[in-house]
């Protein structure tokens, strides 16, 4: 079997290396193409009608005046007469016609009764969800009642993390033509090898006969797997519209009410620990939901990283709404376990007395990578200039008061199944191909530093395709499983076409091929540079016939390869500035510690992590989707009001890749979901050490803050 | 600064939905009436497609629109210029930024037959795929961008606001170019591109701290 393990570190010439995006110009000129950007010709616009009332049925619906509308191709009706609606925003019917506005003027002739229904869409108080609260998880372990009794200090506290977007910048949607020998589908997804055949299954089409294509997503952080009702229906009115493509993407109001969100968490802890700060108990009961399914929560996961400790309590307890379906969201479930466990312990510290980082510290030991956590605490520390800077508890003087908080963070991140091929062309020209997705993480120009460097070439000589079904089936990037799938996939077929081109030119050279080596675009006897061939002349032997040659990543087994891994920590820890007249928050800096592993390319890593501390800062200080428990309503459903941060609210951004040899070593493990984990309980934290008081929910606006310091007078 | 500039005068759609969301149902529609008309010369057009030209780029483009069309729609749809993008669709995020007059705007809150005799630019014009605007380039060196469905609004405005504020501070960069929003959080990239775009900043990105 060829050898596929990574080079050492320190011969690594294009792994490792700061390689800007190699789709990067297309994307800042403009001529990046998205699924949305797509005008086929004869090109048709599907358009929703969706539910305006939270819990409904439809009496009657009528759609006889918006089929007469000239221009309109095909209407269908998605929840007829008698049907029940569950959500603000459930689709109703559809339409597809020769303009948007044409399209969008049907909708709006199509006549609906309906009978309104109760509603339930606010979880903050458990006390009023009723029947729609369902018991979802109980875990005790050792002796919780007996740890309290013998604690020396006792915390306890409420901590709120509330429903929240995935506001995708570019909406959730496809065009679809339906031809008689096939379907094109041209969706916006994170997953598209598979999300043909998924299509295909709610259409009654053999996946055989689609089509997927996509170059470029605009964004889907967990919420674009599936092709989702509006494939099928996108797909259905082409089809009765005689085969004519049809667009349909989501408006901006639909985006925000159906097309995913983050479940709230809403947590009362109660927490003990000794004199020195050994965390000895931890009881919490806690509540969430994620729409119509409720929320659910692996209570076993409380509490967050330090899930070791003796004495644990926990129950929680799913709450339906009439909202909106939860999907994944980058690192599902961590931000909120990581914000309630890391505010009640800061919490806990402060009851204490004691330094915050010195109690995160002196607990390392009940998390499963005690020494990875002591050096990223102490490193970040550094950073942060915490020695310099913390302050007890409310202890900043003036009216803005600055102060530090910590939250720590863990995940997964094996890389998926994929399948690629590496093609070596006899004029010398290499090609990959995985039908895997870019999601803006880099990850065409990481398989390209892969292929180079398995090939001893520069990285412009690799020639990258995905994004399309033809191609052997790569995972879906969910789980920040991509990184670790394709570069493994990736690294196996371009060893396995090496492979054959040593083979092909082991005569010529006088030597085995498993004497050869790929440097510097030459093939060469090991060691020996004056006994090989220019990459190109090697490649001319192969005379008429290419090498097409493998290679497989098998999720399940692959750990055992050694080329990837799983199992990434990290810690953040942000500086505020909190004035206590005002309310208003502002991060002047959040300082990332982040380890995944060997890193493929440090620049897109870096941009992960800084983009993962920004969409923190956004959740910690703006975003919350509002629900109005009187009319059934979402009140935010725009971009105007669902606040995301601009360029002037995020403060400075230190980032540092836990790169050390040792975790070189680990392989590649994904970096998507980590860093986007511990932002919102440090800067939580931070504003606590700053006030001097809990602010109980997140976000931090300044009405919340105020009502925390008993200061608001409006 | 929240918004770019908008034209001052014209029957924008924000202005439109201002005007409905301050006076709601009071407003009688004379005013709209008399600032459609200011604009239109007092010839009623519509509701049916009308054929207008635009000064795109430098060219001129016959199109057929409907007087409610934005000019982001005409653009996208009827030109083929997609570079500026959909995405609040009502005047707060910027991705569809581009160049009317010398002046940042929205795309999507300009009606495509108010641009009529004004000169557009869209970043297909501003950063042909040829010769690439050293913004563009700057958005590369410094990874200013990810999913990339803001970036085209960012570099314009950013060409925009460079050009009215050729040697600008971090502070007037962070402010100049609030009117952009990108969901995956690329501003640390944004703010050195801008600026190193404008000379104030060496090439090359970051060090691991």
């Amino acid at each position: 079997m060829p050898d596929y393990h990574w080079p050492p570190m320190d011969q690594r010439r294009a792994i490792g290396k700061r390689v800007a995006r190699l789709d990067g110009l297309q994307k800042s000129t403009g001529q990046a193409k998205y699924n949305s950007d797509l005008n086929l010709p004869g090109l048709l616009f599907g358009v929703l009608l969706t539910s305006p009332h939270a819990h409904a049925r439809i009496k009657s619906i009528d759609t006889s005046q918006a089929e007469k509308l000239p221009g309109v191709t095909s209407l269908r009706v998605i929840q007829g007469a008698g049907k029940e609606l569950n959500w603000q925003g459930q689709e109703i019917a559809s339409v597809a016609a020769t303009t948007e506005n044409i399209a969008r003027d049907a909708v709006r002739k199509i006549k609906v009764e309906y009978e309104v229904l109760p509603h339930l869409v606010k979880e903050s108080d458990l006390g009023k969800a009723g029947t729609r609260a369902k018991a979802a998880g109980e875990v005790t372990t050792g002796d919780p009642e007996k740890a309290f009794q013998e604690a020396d200090a006792v915390s306890e506290g409420l901590y709120a993390i509330p429903v929240i977007t995935h506001c995708c910048l570019e909406s959730h949607g496809q065009a679809v033509e339906w031809k008689p020998d096939g379907v094109n589908y041209y969706p916006s997804t994170q997953n598209l090898s598979a999300i043909g055949a998924e299509l295909g299954r709610s259409i009654g089409v053999p996946a055989a006969q689609i089509h997927s294509h996509m170059d470029h997503v605009g964004g889907g952080f967990g919420s674009k797997f599936p092709p989702d009702l509006w494939g099928a229906e996108c797909a259905q009115l082409s089809k009765a519209s005689g085969g004519r493509p049809v667009r349909l993407f989501l408006d901006r109001k639909q985006e925000l009410l159906i097309a995913g969100n983050r479940p709230s968490l809403f947590a009362k802890i109660k927490a003990g620990a000794k004199k020195d700060g050994t965390l000895t108990v931890w009881q919490s009961e806690s509540w969430a939901s994620g729409g119509i399914g409720g929320g659910g929560l692996n209570a076993d996961a409380l509490p967050y990283v330090f899930r070791n400790v003796e004495n644990r309590k926990i129950n929680h307890t799913s709450v339906s709404l009439n909202t909106g379906s939860a999907r994944a969201w980058r690192a599902p479930s961590n931000q909120q376990l990581s914000f309630v466990t890391c505010s009640a312990l800061d919490d806990l510290a402060a009851k204490l007395g004691m330094d915050p980082l010195a109690f995160f510290l002196k607990n390392v030991n009940l998390s499963n990578r005690p020494d990875v956590y002591k050096y990223q605490l102490e490193k970040a520390a550094d950073l942060a200039n915490w020695s310099k800077l913390w302050q007890g508890r409310g202890a900043s003087k003036g009216p803005i008061k600055r102060g530090l908080g910590i939250g720590v963070s863990m995940w997964g991140g094996l890389g998926h199944d994929s399948k690629c091929k590496t093609t070596i062309n006899p004029d010398g020209s290499v090609a990959v191909e995985l039908g895997s997705q870019d999601l803006g993480t880099g990850t065409r120009t990481c398989i390209a530093q892969v292929a180079a460097e398995t090939l001893g070439l520069p990285i412009a000589a690799i020639k990258v395709t995905i994004g399309d079904s033809s191609l052997p089936a790569s995972g879906a990037s969910g789980g920040s499983t991509t990184i670790g799938g394709v570069s493994a996939s990736t690294r196996k077929s371009s060893v396995n076409a090496l492979q054959k081109l040593f083979e092909a030119v082991a005569p010529q050279l006088g030597g085995n091929a498993d004497q050869l080596e790929a440097v510097d675009g030459r093939i060469q006897v090991k060691g020996t540079p004056s006994k090989g061939l220019s990459w190109r002349e090697a490649c001319r032997k192969l005379g008429v016939s290419k090498i097409e040659e493998m290679g497989e990543n098998v999720s399940r087994t692959a750990i055992r390869d050694g080329l990837i891994n799983q199992g990434t920590a990290g810690v953040q820890i942000a500086d505020v500035s909190v004035d206590v007249e005002t309310g208003k928050v502002k991060v002047n800096k959040l300082v990332a510690v982040q380890d995944c592993g060997l890193v493929i390319n440090p620049k897109l890593a870096e941009s992960q992590v800084y983009g993962a501390c920004i969409m923190s800062i956004c959740a910690a200080l703006l975003e919350e989707r509002i629900t109005d428990q009187q009319t059934g309503r979402v009140l935010n459903p725009d971009m105007e009001f669902y606040k995301l941060a601009g360029l002037a609210d995020i403060g400075d951004i230190v980032v540092h890749m836990d790169i050390r040899p040792d975790m070189d070593k680990r392989g590649v493990i994904g970096l998507g979901e980590p860093p986007a984990i511990a932002g919102i309980a440090a800067i939580a934290n931070a504003v606590a050490n700053a006030s001097g008081v809990r602010v109980a929910g997140v976000p931090l606006t300044p009405y919340r803050v105020l009502d925390a310091l008993g200061r608001r007078t409006a | 600064m929240k918004d770019p500039d908008k034209p001052r005068k014209g029957f924008s759609r924000r202005g439109f939905l201002r005007g409905v969301s301050i006076t709601g149902g009071a407003m009688g529609t004379g005013l709209l009436e008399s600032a459609a008309s200011a604009e239109t010369g007092g010839a009623v057009v519509g509701p049916a497609a009308v054929s207008i030209t635009l000064n795109i780029n430098g060219k001129l483009r016959k199109v057929g629109v409907e007087p409610r069309e934005t000019l982001l729609d005409t653009l996208r749809d009827k030109l083929d210029l997609t570079a500026a993008k959909r995405v609040c669709d009502r005047g707060t995020c910027g991705a569809c930024t581009v160049i009317v007059n010398g002046k940042a705007v929205y795309g999507c809150t300009v009606l495509a037959i108010d641009a009529q005799g004004k000169q557009i630019q869209t970043l297909e014009g501003i950063s042909p795929a040829g010769n690439p605007h050293p913004l563009s380039k700057a958005f590369v060196n410094n990874d200013a961008q990810q999913c990339g469905y803001c970036t085209p609004g960012f570099v314009v405005a950013a060409k925009a606001f460079l050009d009215h504020n050729p040697k600008p501070t971090e502070e007037q960069v962070n402010h100049g170019l609030g009117g952009n929003i990108c969901r995956c959080g690329t501003y640390i990239g944004v703010r050195k591109a801008v600026l190193e775009a404008a000379g104030m900043t060496a090439a090359g990105g970051t060090k691991n701290a």
